[in-house]
């Protein structure tokens, strides 16, 4: 029992991680709604954001900006820093985030201009009704509408 | 106690995060999103993390939700309701890929442990030690960006710039010309 409650205070945190990003991971596949799609999709990026700095945490540690000197000339004082290195990583990919989240909100807009949709299912329904009628135009008239008498 | 505070936004995180999943509104959502971003900077914050937490609040929470509602202005905020259809195959999907990442966090060290490999790796101790003395910032996450890294955060400049470049190519081209979708079409025929 006290085995199975040390799991749970070791872990928390991942499994919490982990439930936000499958919530973000269910509305990218399961809307189709393009503009909710990239909403999910920037769940999810938090989530890996969280669990990145859950990693590189540390219990009673501070934040890894040094303590003054005065502090640091006490031989015993051995302060204890979370992660920097985490933290770097992250913010890069923050920003790098916005960068590609500005891209598609881009790229809707288009779609929205071009389709007058931006609906992932009206999307896929029209490009199959233009590739339909492209075929049907390259490869001419059917026997049965020749033999009927209208050519075309 | 900051444990509690940690279970607290966690739980806040999710409930808007369900939230964010059931709307139909996607002004609603937007606005979702914003405050899930601003949670998560706190969060952030309490894992000692403020560089981060900073960068979240006035990244994710300002810019990204400006985005957002500009593209609502242009395109919409009606959403058409979710199909049933689609729904137990995603949920499957969803639970599978969680119980499966959920088995892996048991290789990962225990959440704050102070001996865990990211911590103990001479890469985390010698920019502890050293990068006061040779960069003379006290705050280690900014020499190591800016300094250490550099060429890293150069490259990051160089994604911002293209994507930057790709959005001004793709709604500059239609603006230009003032051709919808439709007026394109009866060009051609």
């Amino acid at each position: 029992m006290d085995n199975l409650l040390q799991i749970i205070i070791d872990h928390y945190n991942y499994w919490i991680v982990i439930i936000l990003m499958m919530i973000g991971f269910y509305v990218v596949i399961a809307r189709g709604n393009l503009v909710k799609k990239l909403v999910g999709l920037n769940i999810f990026q938090t989530s890996v954001f969280l669990l990145y700095i859950s990693v590189g945490n540390v219990m009673g540690g501070t934040a890894p900006i040094l303590v003054s000197e005065a502090a640091e000339a006490r031989p015993d004082a051995q302060v204890l820093y979370t992660n920097p290195l985490t933290s770097v990583l992250i913010l890069t990919a923050i920003v790098v985030g916005v960068a590609t989240t500005s891209l598609g909100l881009a790229l809707v807009v288009r779609i929205k201009e071009s389709y007058g949709t931006m609906e992932e299912d009206e999307i896929i329904d029209m490009d199959q009704a233009e590739d339909k009628a492209e075929r049907d135009r390259l490869r001419g008239p059917t026997p049965e509408e020749i033999a009927e008498g209208h050519p075309s | 106690m900051t444990l509690v505070i940690d279970v607290f936004l966690f739980l806040f995180l999710m409930i808007t995060a369900v939230a964010m999943a059931r709307m139909n509104s996607l002004f609603g959502v937007v606005m979702m999103s914003g405050i899930y971003s601003l949670l998560s900077a706190a969060l952030f914050m309490v894992m000692d993390a403020p560089d981060v937490a900073f960068t979240e609040a006035a990244v994710g929470a300002g810019i990204s939700t400006v985005l957002m509602l500009g593209t609502l202005a242009l395109v919409g905020r009606v959403q058409k309701p979710a199909l049933r259809r689609h729904h137990f195959a995603a949920l499957g999907i969803v639970i599978v890929t969680g119980i499966a990442l959920a088995y892996g966090t048991y290789d990962l060290p225990a959440f704050g442990d102070a001996d865990n490999p990211v911590q103990t790796s001479t890469v985390t101790e010698r920019y502890v030690d050293v990068s006061g003395r040779e960069i003379g910032i006290p705050n280690i996450v900014t020499s190591v960006l800016a300094s250490y890294r550099g060429y890293d955060t150069l490259g990051e400049t160089v994604v911002v710039f293209t994507a930057a470049v790709a959005v001004l190519v793709l709604l500059g081209r239609a603006r230009r010309r003032g051709v919808t979708g439709e007026e394109r079409e009866s060009d051609l025929q």
